[in-house]
């Protein structure tokens, strides 16, 4: 007999994954899409984020501000910053920038480490919780999936809708020529890094009460951030949203299946299969007209 | 063969290096060397924090008292940083460069199996004082934690009179939550009951979301926890999230070691049973005593002596009671004076090495997280180490050398 009550459970927590690697995809697909820069350092932004809500919230600012707020625009800074004293000057030297964004990463956990001790802090998770037939799960799942729907929904807006956008695509397809027609790359790639870190801190700061924070949690998100992105291919958001459903729907229906080990196993091994059939990605083939 | 100058001042410059870096660790008032191998950042500093302090007083007071044999103790610290790695390093470094008298250190039960053979290979005395698995049979090493047949023996029926049958099992990824979830098995099994499932998880898993989900389908009386890390506090938030915590309750065998109880909120983790050796709040005049000490040391705002941190004082009190009794630090003097079964008045109580186990017979309480306190509820007093003397004599067998694994 089907259970309808664990079914809707249990694709809320599909959609939750889902949601949860898109979201922390979404700002290394921006800065490796538009750039071609390899951030090592993407886990960090990740968890600065969730360290300035954090820090934020105890200081008494609401918690929702801190999150959607705060987070975002201060790990946005810290990303600008980065940009303009680190990355600018190895655009196009992918080895070398790997290598930098790793000594950032580096720096950043032992920062981190220095000022707020090796230790798991968190903030209870708003909402309370809900209940669907016999079973209960978090209101906060559903903000998750929400805060990933307005965020791929806006990139989209500004992607196809604004002169931002259009700028943006016109630089990442061809930087020379947009130079050529009057934009300005160096700067269009310092607000990129900026959007792309802003978006990761907003991402760090949103599962920062499910998960905790502590100075090396973005070892947990850059491997799985990485292969989203590698597998959704070149396209920002189609890539992104395609690779993010395939993985974290594969990941969660094995993890419920089996063990969250073989949920793991079961993502990486469909990451593998994924990128021998299609190495440019899911959008090198499919959805190629895609943003 | 001829000697020249040149040879023979090579040859005395070598004995005389050599005379000066071997003699001082045989002069005998020189400082007795103490090495504390612990994780002192990293995912595990949670625990290994509570231990270095706890030994640094140990060592302190019993320096302050006079010393050991009329000579001082210098404690030397290593922190392995999680990493097991660094464990063969350290405990290498200690036998061989500092040559140490004894060794305290090790949390989880994988970095002790790392420890344990390079002790053994080097003849370094070795004190293990993490509740564990139970199991470890090894002439060389000493274990003062407590292991399941103390706790989780005590534990189990405790909470199915409490709260009901079926019991649903969330353990770490290693040989510590592997064998300690199936002796938890064969307690609820023993006491009538059943275990549908026992899912592990690595120490880095942080999204417990499917679990809960899973556990929730099973509909489990309770749930049993034997999660260890940073990493693992997010299952307790996310399962109080999910509202879960009021409608499913839950024991645990690691529960507040890492201090979980104070990181948490109260709403996050009230009502879980837990059972260990020593508890903040236990009421003797030792403990008054230790906790005022402790305090002065290390400030009135600590938020608690963890039960690692008391198994790591009473490893060294014990060491220092038999290195007394003993009147030499020599390794195998020392073991003899232990395996006389000495015995220490502690904070946790009465605790007396057990001679054919290694292990410890010592007091346990059974207590509630409660508002970031821990309320003690019931004591057993005097539990001996079961488990570990069903399969391990070392009296009998002195060159046993190996851990058991519970088989069902």
């Amino acid at each position: 007999m089907v259970n309808v009550d664990l079914v809707i459970l249990l694709a809320i927590q599909v959609l939750y994954a889902i949601a949860s690697l898109a979201l922390i995809s979404v700002g290394l697909a921006i800065i490796f899409g538009m750039m071609r820069v390899i951030n090592l350092a993407h886990g960090e932004f990740l968890m600065l984020g969730g360290y300035a809500a954090i820090v934020a919230t105890s200081y008494g600012v609401n918690i929702w501000i801190s999150m959607l707020v705060v987070a975002p625009v201060v790990v946005g800074i810290i990303g600008i910053i980065v940009e303009r004293t680190i990355i600018r000057f190895l655009y196009g030297r992918m080895i070398d920038t790997m290598l930098a964004t790793w000594g950032l990463s580096l720096f950043l956990v032992g920062l981190t480490t220095a000022i707020f001790g090796n230790t798991t802090v968190g903030i209870s998770a708003p909402l309370g919780s809900f209940q669907i037939g016999a079973y209960r799960t978090s209101g906060y799942t559903l903000f998750v999936i929400a805060v990933a729907v307005v965020v791929m929904f806006g990139i989209f807006v500004v992607l196809r809708g604004t002169r931002l956008g259009l700028i943006a695509r016109g630089t990442m397809q061809n930087a020379n020529m947009a130079a050529a027609l009057g934009v300005n790359p160096p700067r269009v790639y310092a607000v990129t890094f900026g959007i792309g870190a802003a978006l990761s801190g907003l991402a760090g700061a949103v599962l920062a009460p499910v998960s905790g924070v502590f100075p090396t949690i973005g070892v947990a998100y850059v491997a799985k951030s990485f292969i989203t992105v590698i597998g959704g291919g070149a396209a920002i958001l189609s890539g992104t949203v395609s690779a993010s459903t395939l993985f974290g729907t594969i990941n969660q229906l094995a993890t419920f299946a089996t063990t969250p080990v073989f949920g793991e196993v079961a993502l990486l091994a469909a990451a593998i299969v994924l990128i021998r059939l299609l190495p440019q990605g899911i959008t090198g083939r499919f959805f190629r007209r895609g943003l | 063969m001829k000697v020249d100058r040149r040879r023979f001042l090579q040859g005395t410059a070598a004995a005389a290096a050599a005379g000066a870096f071997s003699s001082p660790a045989w002069a005998a008032d020189d400082p007795i060397g103490v090495a504390s191998v612990h994780d002192l950042s990293g995912g595990l500093d949670i625990y290994g924090k509570p231990m270095v302090d706890a030994l640094t007083l140990a060592v302190e007071e019993a320096n302050a008292a006079g010393g050991l044999l009329g000579r001082q103790i210098k404690l030397i610290n290593y922190d392995t940083q999680s990493n097991m790695q660094l464990y063969t390093q350290f405990a290498q470094q200690a036998a061989l460069k500092d040559k140490v008298a004894v060794v305290h250190g090790g949390i989880t039960s994988a970095s002790r199996e790392v420890i344990r053979p390079v002790l053994d290979r080097f003849k370094t005395l070795y004190f293990y004082n993490t509740q564990y698995e139970g199991g470890v049979c090894d002439r060389n090493q000493f274990d003062t934690g407590v292991t399941p047949a103390q706790t989780v023996e005590k534990l189990v029926p405790y909470a199915m009179k409490k709260w009901g049958k079926k019991v649903y099992v969330i353990a770490a990824d290693y040989n510590y939550g592997q064998i300690t979830s199936q002796w938890v098995k064969k307690y609820v099994t023993e006491n009538g009951g059943e275990v549908p499932s026992i899912d592990f998880f690595p120490l880095d898993v942080t999204n417990f979301g499917p679990t809960i989900s899973k556990i929730q389908a099973a509909k489990p009386d309770f749930v049993w926890s034997a999660l260890v890390g940073g990493a693992h506090i997010s299952f307790y938030r996310q399962w109080a999230a999910a509202g879960m915590r009021k409608s499913i309750p839950m024991a645990s065998t690691t529960f507040a070691v890492g201090n979980e109880h104070i990181v948490l909120s109260p709403d996050e983790c009230n009502g879980m049973l837990i059972c260990y050796n020593y508890f903040q709040d236990l009421k003797n005049p030792v403990n008054a005593a230790f906790v005022a000490a402790f305090q002065k040391r290390f400030g009135a705002d600590y938020p608690n002596i963890t039960e690692l941190a008391m198994g790591t004082y009473q490893g060294f009190r014990l060491w220092a009671e038999a290195v007394k009794k003993a009147g030499s630090v020599d390794r195998l003097k020392v073991i003899e004076a232990l395996e006389t079964g000495i015995s220490i008045d502690a904070p946790s109580g009465k605790v007396t090495i057990d001679p054919p186990t290694h292990h410890c017979v010592l007091d346990v309480h059974i207590a509630e997280v409660n508002d970031k306190k821990l309320k003690v509820l019931e004591d057993f007093a005097q539990q001996k180490p079961a488990d570990t003397a069903a399969v391990c004599d070392l009296i009998k067998n002195p060159t046993d050398n190996q851990q058991y694994v519970i088989k069902i």
